[in-house]
This record gives structure tokens, C-alpha cells and sequence, in this order.
């Protein structure tokens, strides 16, 4: 499917179509901001949306991101929220999308067109990880504008198995603490293939695939989620006051694993992407 | 820097010339047209005291630059309501006090008429509550509002069946 | 006069309760809906311009330099108002007049006392180029180590806390009572730094005329900003007219007029036009007040059976670098519960912020969370049920004081607040509670108490002669309905039906109502109403008494009774006459009367004033990841007459909405070195949005007191907040097994105690 980048975020998540395709994605979609704010959002706009880190923002404090070499105050700063993988001395911020989690799990492509004509990325790559240069937000270049966004026609084999839940401080409204999208091909009571990432906890969606590939192959139990949301997680280290976010992460790839296998509401919930949506025991 | 724009606000065609860019249509109405009853509360999307309709659907004005709404039809909250009589939603918040001070009110009807239009919700409270979670009420009517929008909205219903019969 | 008294102390000739305890809805409900309700940013006097703040991005320093010629040359830009180019005061911005002159920063130096706060005005055609303008100045600055946090220094006593409280209250033998007690509860709990976020931002339209100043700005208290106005510029308080029909919220951040609104008057003049200044959202965090962040220790000792032997109730609370405002938190143990010892402490310490300032019960809000949460573990420590805890240390009498209540239906407040909820049968041990999707649920309660404050006010009435009534009191309304019940207050004062009186109300060109505060304004000022209607009546008494012409001849001023618009011999209702019969025989176009309001203080020292209520809350915690969901609220509250249910219901919704937002929502997150405030945007300080708001249900039980005042009013605004925040807090405890004592209660305290 072929999404435009103008299409605004409300009119892509109703569309019963894509709804039904791409369950998963709809109710990130449904989860995030507020309904005035997907009214007017656009597929290309969230894909473009910046990090929420404070000091970002705060134009009397150090950011890398804003101004490279300057250094960053988020390190020693109020960071119960900021990032537990792939982040760097220089930068510890994270990407507050809910939209590119599922469509990370999905191998979501980008199209882009720029100087040198029309391009394809595929979205895993188009944020960047901050590294030595955080200012670096994204691979697009100078010039370059994205206009679609291509979710292959194999996603839709999830359908029947994709959510996406989102932990918050608020019950609706707020960006997530973290939050996973989860969903499995189950054929013969086996997962034959699995697709996890995660929101809130790096610089970019985060695609789990160590985790994807221990559930690969195995019967959908509780036992088999811990373990791929440990290995999730491994890679993963407080960059500051946010040791709760490793625990936390590996809880809610379980419970996204648990509510994924227990199969797609026909409906997306009252409260999208809410632990409260759904039956909370794992 | 002369922007000429063509907007139909509350049914009435306006031909505007900005004068600079960086207009947003909430400053736009409030300060060049004198449509003050929408109201800025944040100025950054976070509140929803800015909430009109536009093309029919709602979304927060102070994030809407006026340029980019070039031949778009407004509604705000002057625009509700038809001959001095009020709209089903303005009469339930009366009804149901559906506020305190008042301020987030505006923002608060648009969106309610802005989420019947869209049908997504229908008599569920849940799922009005959640759908009108973009706008903050610091005075705390939520209960009143959730029970404003509710009752408008089986009214409006009831009276399109009564038209339609 | 002396009949005009007789008649004022005797009530019975007024039928109070006729409009009086009416669900009427709100007079200025169609304004509100149909967006012509006029807030001051509405308005937009010809000629006028726009005025944007600059504001420091350090907390404590000086400014060294400032692009002016930068912004000036942008278009669109008239001029910029710095500390070396701005129009004199006639008075020092940092002197203190009265223990209400708070100090404010009117570009009367470089020094940057906090963060946000403004050091230049940009004044320009448009909002855009002011804006613009603002960012041109690009500001550097003399950088010192910002004192953040309560522990940025040395601690020190506090003069008073509050409205001159003392600072330290004993009553009873603290150490008798810490020797004899069994049990000892030992807690220290922390509360953060709120802030008020009234849905308008601080808003002004000044406009000069010679030396007279015509302002629309919201306030809760047009009188003291009047006066603090002319202190500033020099002119006469009645020379300066002030335009406050609605607030868009104000929750104590517009109780005194605050430095931005100053400069907004200074703008004006500077330029010589009409000048509208709006604070933007994230400017509000600096320079209109805050509710200071708290650390509390409590001791709550009792006997093995739970009789309370002693509470000692410690708070340290912030206070800015250079002015004194002490949030009196320890003081809301002084009234609740009878124990034979209580001691309350303050201490502060000075770090570099706005100066905090009255916050939606200022003390009793952050109090109480404290005290409803150490009672609730002082009652699981003894085993007890926490309402039966409650009912076993029930204060008959004031605690600290030995004064006997005026009035106290808090038993029939637990009582059917618990019956409502289904309260009985509540396991004792946490985490006992499933329900049917497998979360977590908690059932916590609270004890809500709030002091019956009033103020000073002053009303004027009216009967016309063809027989209408006026009532003209410059009464605020920030949303809690002062447009509505004080003129059903006024219509009963009057004797008349609702649409025969015109209330006027919302400018300082009426008599001075005194402040929009305390939950005292209702009371206040349905005083002041009550006496001038009174008053106005026995004018049309004497009138009516001593002409022979009239059928009430001989009656006597207190012989009469007053009733839709006429008045009746009390000992025989058929003899009667109307108000225009009266006024035409005596040939007066209209008899006019003033009346005040204020507190009794002979029935003050005789009895202990408050409001009660009992709050139960239900949660939902998943057990894994820790989210919470507040899903039930029942409140019962005792606060004596109830003028207008539909507008108190909404009062105290309110308010246990604020409990439940302190509780697990609001905080202020200060970056601990720089002292900058991170989260100054309402998409991260979160208060409640709708899909927090639980079904809620607010009862009101009756309560006659005939001391509080005449019209038996206690006030609904802030007690709403009490015994809420503690109620759902012990119900997290409940839910879980987890005691958090840092407030808001935060995901990681719960994930990371599920274990």
C-alpha cells in the first residue's frame, strides 16, 4: 500500500481498508496526540517529528542535537524518560512517534525525492541513532522531501495478530513512557514469524529483531515472551535515571506479545494503545 | 508583503490580505477579524481552546497557519447555532454545566460537534471521553461535558430520524 | 439606623431559599457557549498594539546586554522597554506596602531573579513583529549558580506561614504524647512544584487617558490591584477603572495583579496607545505564582487500639530569593483529628524561583495529601479499617484550639459517602482486589476539611420604581458561578422574582467585593448582599410604616416581611403593598441602600469554622506495567447552605479532579542545576485529561449554621481538592502494597515495587 505524505494521520486510520490491513498501525495512530492534532497531521509530518527532550527545546541549556559540540544537559539532567538503547555520550534523546513503531515492525518504505530524482529508504534507516553527530537527525538530505510512505503488501499476513500498547502518564493525550507493536504470522499453533518494536526507549523506533527471532518458530507462551523481550532489551543501559524503562520495556514487549497472539480486536479499542483497553494479565 | 487569502467563515466569504506569513488562523480570527470567542490557551496544540472546524473537521487553529487554509470554509464558535437559536451542543453544556470559567468552552463545542460529525464514538462513554481528550478543562467539567456531548448527540440523531421520516 | 439594624439582624423577613438553592443554570451560560462571553484578551480598543514579554532563559544572573537596535529596526516594531528605557514609577516594585505588595519585576534592574522572568517588552503593530522583535533582543547574561530544590540551603523559620499563621503551633505534650504512644508512624513525603495553568493566560488591555487608566485584565481582587496600580503610577485607585467580567480560570495566580499585566500598563504608557500583552503559556511558569514544592515529616503516634496520642506534622517548603510567601502545609492537622498532642512546624528554604503563591487550597491541599496518607498508615499499622481509624479519633471539639465547631456534619459525611461507594466489607490488606480483566484495585479514602474564611465586600441595591431590582457589587467570577448564585442571593435579598433584578458585577467601578479567594467569596459577598437588600427593604419599610396611606401603616419596620415584590404585614399576609405602589406615593424614582460583608469576629473567637467532607476513591493499577487509572470518585461534603447545587456540584467535581491531578499527574520538573523549568507547556505538566476523569458523584449534606455567617455559607471552591489527593493515593497503596510518598506517584515507583 501506497500512502501519500499529505495524508492526514485521522483519514489514514479510519480508512477501513487500511484499518483492517494494518490493525496495528491504525491504533499507534489512534494512540498518539489528540483528535484535533490527527485532523490536521500528516503521514510525512510524523514521520519528521523531533525528539521531546526538554533541553532540546530550552534554548538556555546544552544540546548537541541544536548545536553540535555545545554538549548535552540531558546526561546529568532530569532524564527519568530519556533513552536506554543506542544512545551516546553526546545525545540521550528519544523519538516520541507512536506511528513509526508498528510501521518499523512492518519494513515500512520510504519514498523520497531529492536532487538526484526519487529514492527508497527503508524507514528503519531514515532515523538516526545519534552517535558522534546527533544534530544528524535523519538520512534525508538537504533538499530532499519525503512523499509517500509504502507498507508492503506482506504486512497484511499480521493482520489477524498486530496491536500496538503504549505505557503513558495520562490516560490519553500524552506521549509514551514506551510503548511496543507486536504481531505474528501463527500457523499450526506455531509463530511462524514475528515482528516487534518498541517506542520511547531510543533516538529511533526501535526493531527488535534478536527478539523476532527468538519467537520465531516457537508456540506463543509466556515464557517465550520474557525471553524475547529479554533479548530485546540486552543491548539496553539507563542513560540516567531511567533504569525503570529497561524493566519496564521487557514488560510491555510481553504484553504486546501476549495481547498480539491472543488475535487483533475487531474493533480498535475505546482507549487505543491503552494497558487499559485490553485484559491486563500476561 | 502583500498575502492575498479567500476563506468562507461561518458561511460568509472573506477576502483577506496578510500582511505576514506567519499568521496562524487563530490569531488571524481573533486579532484581524474579531472572531474572539475562539480562545488561545497554549498556542502549541496542547490545550484545544483553539478548536474550530475547518473543511468540516476539527483541528486545533493556532497550529494552522491562515496562508496554508487559502479557500477553506471555517467554522467557529460565532458560527454555531442558526437564527439566535442555540446548537443542540452549546444548549446540553448549558444544560449538563458543562464548564466553569468558561474559557476552554469554545474549543470544547467545536470539538464536540467536530466528533459527532465524525461518528467514530458513538454512544460510548469511553470513547467520548477519549475523543475529547484534546481538550483540557482545568476547571474539571469533564463529567459535564462527556454527558453534554452524549445528550446533543442523541438529540441531533433523533431529530435527523424525525426528518427523514 | 436603628431600625435599618433591627431589620438587617432579623432575617425572617427575607425568604431566603426561594432563588436561594436553586439548580439554576448559569446566567452567563449562553455567553459562555456562544463564545461573547468577553475575556479581557477579547477586547481591542482602536489604535491599539501588541506587546510581547522577553524572558530570561537563566534563573539567576544578570543580563549584560540586550540587541535593542535589532529589534527596533524590525518592521512592524514601535519600541522596546528595557530597564534603561522604560516610564517612571511613581514607587519601588520591590517595596512592601502590605503583607499582599508581593515584589515583582517591572525592568526596575538587570538582575534575573528567575527563570522566566522578563527583562525587556517588545511594542509592535502586530503580535508578530512584537514576537519577532522579542526574539531579536538575543540576550547574554552574567551567569550565577542557580539555588534549586529544598535543599539549595540553609533552612530558617519562617516569620508566619499563609496569612500570618505562626509558623510553629503546639498544643498538648508532644513528648507525653510520643512517650505514650504504642504505635509510631514515621514518614516523610514529598510534593512538587505546581502550577496554577489557568486555561487563560495572564491577559491585559491598558488604555491611558491623561491619568485616568482604563484596564480589561482578569482578576480575582480588582480592589487590591487598584490600589497597587496607583501606588505604582502615582494616581488616584478611583482613577483607574478595572474590566474584569470573566476570568478564564484563576485558582489563586490571579488573586493579585502580577508584574507582566504591571508592563503591560507601563507599555501603554510608554507609547502612548492602547497596549494588549498576553503571556504565553510557557511565561506563566515564572512570574504569576506557584504552589512550592514540600518535603513533610509526620509522626502519628497512638495506643494499640488507635487512639491518637500525638501528630507531629513538619514541613520545609521552598520560598523565592527575595520575597516571602510560605505555603502552610503542616497546618491542616491542626483541625481534623482529636489528638491530645499536635505539634505543626515550618521551615524554608529560599531557592531561585518566582515567589509561590496561593494555589487552590494554599497549605490544606498539600497538607492534607500528607496527613489523609500517614492516618491511612497509621490505621493499616493498628489493623483498623481507615474510616473506622477515623471515626475513633473524630475531633468533637477543635483540636488546637478546644473551640467547639460552629457546625460539623462530617459523620453523616462518612457515612453516606461510604455507603454510596459500598465501602463495607473492604479487605484490610492491599493488594486483595482483581477485577474481571485481571488489574489491580484499590479502595483508599480521605477526611476533607477547608476553613470558612471571609473577607470584606460591599454591595449596593436598588428598587427602581417600577418596582425592578439592582444589585451592584464588583464580585468576580472565575468560573465558580458568582454571576449566577449571587444574584440569586441578591433576588431573595430583594424580595423579588430572578427576572426582576439586574446584577451588575465585574468591575472595579462597583463597590469593592474584596477577593475572589479562600472559598470565601459566596459568603463574603452574599453578606454584603443580604445586608444591602436588607437595608434597601427597610427603607421601603419605613416608607410604607409611617404613611398612613399605605395598608402596612403602624406595622412597624420589623412587622413586615418582603415577597415578590411587595411588602406584607407579617401578622396578617393579606394586608400587603407593592415596591412601585410604595415608591410612587413617596414620588421617589428609586431607594437605594448599601450593605457589607464580612466576618463576625465575636462569633470567630466563640467557634471553629470549617467545611467537612469524606472522599472515596476506587483505582485500577496494571499489575505489570504500573499505569494507573483513577475509576471511581464519591464525595460527600458538609458546607453548610448550598446556594446553587448545580454550580457546587461542579465546584467540588473540580476540586476532587485537582486531588486526583495531584496525586498521580501534576508536577513541575526543574532542571536541578540550571533551575530552569523543562516541562513549562501543557502537553508535559499534565493535568487531567477527560479520559482521566472517572465517573464521579458529589453529595451534599445539609448543614445549618447559624454562626458562620447570616447566610450560613461555608465555601466549595477549595475543599473539593482535600481528602481527595489522600484518597486516591491510599487507594494506589490499596491496589498495590506500595506506599509512595513522593507525589505525583510516578510509573517507576509502581513498576519497579510490583516487582
Amino acid at each position: 500500500m501506497r500512502i501519500g505524505a499529505l495524508v492526514r494521520n485521522a483519514d489514514l486510520a479510519h480508512d477501513a481498508e487500511f484499518a483492517r490491513s494494518y490493525p496495528a498501525v491504525a491504533e499507534a495512530l489512534l494512540s498518539g496526540a489528540s483528535a484535533q492534532l490527527r485532523n490536521a497531521a500528516t503521514v510525512g509530518g510524523n514521520l519528521m517529528q523531533r525528539t521531546r527532550c526538554a533541553y532540546f527545546y530550552d534554548a538556555g541549556s546544552a544540546c548537541n542535537r541544536r548545536w553540535p559540540g555545545a554538549g548535552c544537559d540531558a546526561l546529568k539532567g532530569e532524564n527519568r524518560l530519556h533513552a536506554v538503547l543506542g544512545w551516546s555520550e553526546g545525545c540521550i534523546a528519544t523519538h516520541p512517534s507512536d506511528f513509526c513503531v508498528p510501521l518499523v515492525a512492518f519494513d515500512a518504505v520510504v519514498e523520497i525525492e531529492g536532487k538526484g530524482g526519487r529514492r527508497e529508504l527503508p524507514l528503519e534507516a531514515l532515523h538516526r541513532l545519534p552517535g558522534e553527530t546527533p544534530e544528524r537527525e535523519t538520512a534525508l538530505e538537504r533538499g530532499d522531501l519525503i512523499v509517500a510512505l509504502r507498507l508492503p503488501t506482506e504486512a497484511k499476513d499480521f493482520a489477524r495478530h498486530a496491536r500496538y500498547i503504549k505505557v503513558r502518564e495520562r490516560t490519553s493525550y500524552a506521549f509514551a513512557v514506551v510503548s511496543a507493536a507486536a504481531a505474528f504470522r501463527i500457523e499450526g499453533g506455531k509463530i511462524r514469524e514475528a515482528r516487534l518494536a518498541l517506542g520511547g526507549v531510543a533516538a529511533k523506533p526501535w526493531r527488535a529483531r534478536e527478539a523476532e527471532q527468538v519467537l520465531a518458530g516457537a508456540r506463543p507462551d509466556p515464557a517465550v515472551y520474557r525471553e524475547a523481550a529479554r533479548a530485546a532489551l540486552a543491548a539496553a543501559k539507563p542513560s540516567g535515571d531511567n533504569a525503570f524503562k529497561i524493566e519496564l520495556a521487557q514488560r510491555i514487549v510481553a504484553r504486546a506479545l501476549t495481547l498480539a497472539a491472543r488475535g487483533t480486536p475487531d474493533r480498535i479499542p475505546a482507549l487505543p494503545g491503552s494497558p487499559f483497553s485490553s485484559v491486563a494479565g500476561a | 508583503m502583500n498575502l492575498p487569502l479567500s476563506l468562507t467563515i461561518n458561511g460568509v466569504r472573506r477576502e483577506i490580505t496578510l500582511d505576514d506569513p506567519r499568521v496562524t488562523l487563530l490569531d488571524l480570527l481573533r486579532e484581524r477579524l474579531d472572531l474572539t470567542g475562539t480562545k488561545k490557551g497554549c498556542d502549541r496544540g496542547q490545550c484545544g481552546a483553539c478548536t474550530v472546524l475547518v473543511d468540516g473537521r476539527r483541528i486545533n487553529s493556532c497550529l494552522a497557519l491562515a496562508v496554508s487554509h487559502d479557500g477553506a470554509e471555517i467554522t467557529t464558535i460565532e458560527g454555531v447555532g442558526r437564527g439566535g437559536e442555540l446548537h443542540s451542543v452549546q444548549a446540553a453544556f448549558i444544560a449538563h454545566d458543562g464548564f466553569q470559567c468558561g474559557f476552554c468552552t469554545p474549543g470544547q463545542i467545536m470539538s464536540g460537534i467536530g466528533l459527532i460529525q465524525e461518528g467514530q464514538a458513538g454512544d460510548d462513554p469511553e470513547r467520548v471521553r477519549e475523543c475529547m481528550s484534546g481538550n483540557l478543562c482545568r476547571c474539571g467539567a469533564y463529567q459535564g461535558i462527556t454527558e453534554a456531548v452524549l445528550e446533543a448527540q442523541s438529540n441531533m440523531t433523533a431529530t435527523k430520524q424525525r426528518r427523514s421520516a | 439606623m436603628t431600625v435599618e439594624l433591627s431589620l438587617t439582624r432579623d432575617p425572617a423577613h427575607i425568604r431566603h431559599g426561594s432563588n436561594i438553592g436553586q439548580p439554576m443554570t448559569r446566567t452567563d451560560g449562553v455567553l459562555k457557549v456562544t463564545g461573547k462571553a468577553r475575556y479581557a484578551a477579547d477586547n481591542h480598543p482602536a489604535g491599539m498594539v501588541y506587546a510581547v514579554i522577553a524572558t530570561s532563559c537563566i534563573a539567576r544572573g544578570r543580563v549584560t546586554s540586550l540587541d535593542v537596535a535589532a529589534a527596533k529596526r524590525y518592521p512592524g516594531v514601535i519600541d522596546v522597554m528595557t530597564p534603561a528605557h522604560k516610564p517612571e514609577l511613581a514607587e519601588d516594585p520591590d517595596a512592601k506596602g502590605n503583607p499582599f505588595a508581593f515584589r515583582m519585576e517591572l525592568l526596575q534592574s538587570d538582575e534575573v531573579r528567575y527563570a522566566n522572568q522578563a527583562i525587556a517588552v517588545v511594542i509592535a503593530e502586530t503580535l508578530e513583529a512584537a514576537t519577532e522583535g522579542a526574539a531579536l533582543l538575543s540576550p547574554r547574561y552574567q551567569v550565577e549558580i542557580a539555588r534549586v530544590g529544598l535543599d539549595a540551603g540553609e533552612a530558617y523559620a519562617p516569620p508566619v506561614v499563609g496569612i500570618g499563621n505562626p509558623a510553629e503551633v503546639r498544643h498538648g505534650d508532644i513528648d507525653a504524647g510520643m512517650a505514650a504512644a504504642t504505635k509510631l508512624t514515621d514518614a516523610t513525603y514529598e510534593t512538587p512544584a505546581q502550577y496554577h495553568n489557568a486555561m487563560e493566560p495572564h491577559a491585559i488591555v491598558a488604555v491611558w487617558d491623561g491619568d485616568r487608566l482604563f484596564i480589561d485584565t482578569p482578576s480575582q481582587g480588582m480592589g487590591f490591584a487598584q490600589m497597587r496600580v496607583a501606588g505604582l503610577f502615582g494616581i488616584p485607585p478611583a482613577n483607574i477603572h478595572i474590566n474584569s467580567p470573566f476570568l478564564g480560570g484563576g485558582f489563586g495566580s490571579k488573586g493579585l495583579i502580577s508584574g507582566p499585566q504591571v508592563l503591560g500598563i507601563m507599555a501603554a504608557k510608554l507609547i502612548g496607545r492602547p497596549v494588549k500583552l498576553v503571556l504565553r503559556r510557557g511565561q506563566m511558569y515564572g512570574p504569576v505564582g506557584h504552589r512550592p514544592p514540600t518535603r513533610q515529616r509526620i509522626r502519628i503516634g497512638t495506643d494499640d487500639a488507635g487512639v491518637l496520642a500525638v501528630i507531629n506534622h513538619e514541613a520545609r517548603v521552598t520560598t523565592s530569593s527575595f520575597d516571602d510567601f510560605y505555603e502552610p502545609a503542616a497546618d491542616a492537622s491542626h483541625t481534623l483529628y482529636a489528638s491530645p498532642a499536635i505539634r505543626t512546624a515550618h521551615e524554608a528554604v529560599r531557592v531561585d524561583t518566582g515567589t509561590p503563591l496561593f494555589m487552590r487550597a494554599p497549605g490544606e491541599a498539600t497538607g492534607s495529601i500528607v496527613l489523609e496518607s500517614a492516618i491511612d498508615e497509621a490505621a493499616f499499622a493498628c489493623g483498623i479499617d481507615p474510616l473506622e481509624f477515623r471515626l475513633k479519633n473524630y475531633a468533637e471539639v477543635e483540636p488546637t484550639t478546644g473551640k467547639p465547631f460552629s457546625s460539623k456534619a462530617l459523620r453523616q459525611c462518612y457515612a453516606r459517602a461510604a455507603e454510596r461507594f459500598g465501602w463495607a466489607g473492604r479487605p484490610l490488606q492491599p493488594r486483595q482486589m482483581r477485577d474481571e480483566n485481571g488489574f489491580l484495585v484499590g479502595w483508599g479514602m480521605g477526611t476533607a476539611t477547608f476553613p470558612a474564611i471571609m473577607f470584606q465586600g460591599n454591595a449596593r441595591a436598588v428598587i427602581r420604581a417600577d418596582g425592578n431590582g439592582v444589585m451592584e457589587t464588583g464580585a468576580h467570577d472565575m468560573g465558580q458561578g458568582a454571576w449566577t448564585a449571587l444574584a440569586q442571593i441578591s433576588a431573595d435579598s430583594l424580595g423579588l422574582d430572578f427576572d426582576q433584578l439586574t446584577f451588575r458585577s465585574g468591575s472595579s467601578d462597583l463597590p469593592d467585593a474584596g477577593i475572589a479567594g479562600g472559598s470565601g467569596h459566596t459568603a463574603t459577598v452574599g453578606a454584603a448582599i443580604h445586608n444591602a437588600g436588607a437595608a434597601v427593604i427597610a427603607k421601603l419599610a419605613e416608607l410604607a410604616t409611617t404613611d398612613e396611606r399605605s395598608p402596612l401603616f403602624g406595622a412597624g419596620n420589623a412587622g413586615v416581611v418582603a415577597r415578590g415584590g411587595r411588602l406584607h404585614r407579617r401578622d396578617d399576609d393579606a394586608r400587603s403593598e407593592s415596591y412601585v405602589e410604595i415608591l410612587a406615593r413617596a414620588g421617589l424614582a428609586e431607594v437605594d441602600a448599601s450593605g457589607s460583608g464580612a466576618a463576625d469576629a465575636a462569633a470567630q473567637s466563640q467557634y471553629a469554622m470549617h467545611a467537612h467532607g469524606a472522599v472515596f476513591a476506587e483505582v485500577k493499577v496494571d499489575p505489570e506495567l504500573g499505569q494507573i487509572r483513577a475509576t471511581r470518585l464519591v464525595g460527600a461534603f458538609a458546607a453548610g447552605r448550598i446556594i446553587n447545587p448545580l454550580m457546587v456540584q461542579s465546584q467540588l467535581r473540580g476540586g476532587m479532579i485537582w486531588g486526583l491531578s495531584f496525586a498521580l499527574h501534576e508536577e513541575a520538573v526543574m532542571d536541578h542545576r540550571s533551575g530552569r523549568i523543562l516541562n513549562a507547556n501543557l502537553a508535559e505538566y499534565h493535568v487531567p485529561v477527560n479520559a482521566d476523569v472517572p465517573p464521579m458523584e458529589v453529595i451534599t449534606v445539609d448543614e445549618h449554621d447559624p454562626h458562620v455567617n447570616p447566610l450560613g455559607i461555608k465555601g466549595v471552591g477549595e475543599i473539593g481538592i482535600t481528602g481527595s489527593a489522600g484518597a486516591v493515593a491510599n487507594a494506589v497503596f490499596h491496589a498495590t502494597g506500595i506506599r509512595v510518598r513522593n507525589f505525583p506517584i510516578k510509573i517507576e515507583e509502581i513498576v519497579m515495587g510490583l516487582g
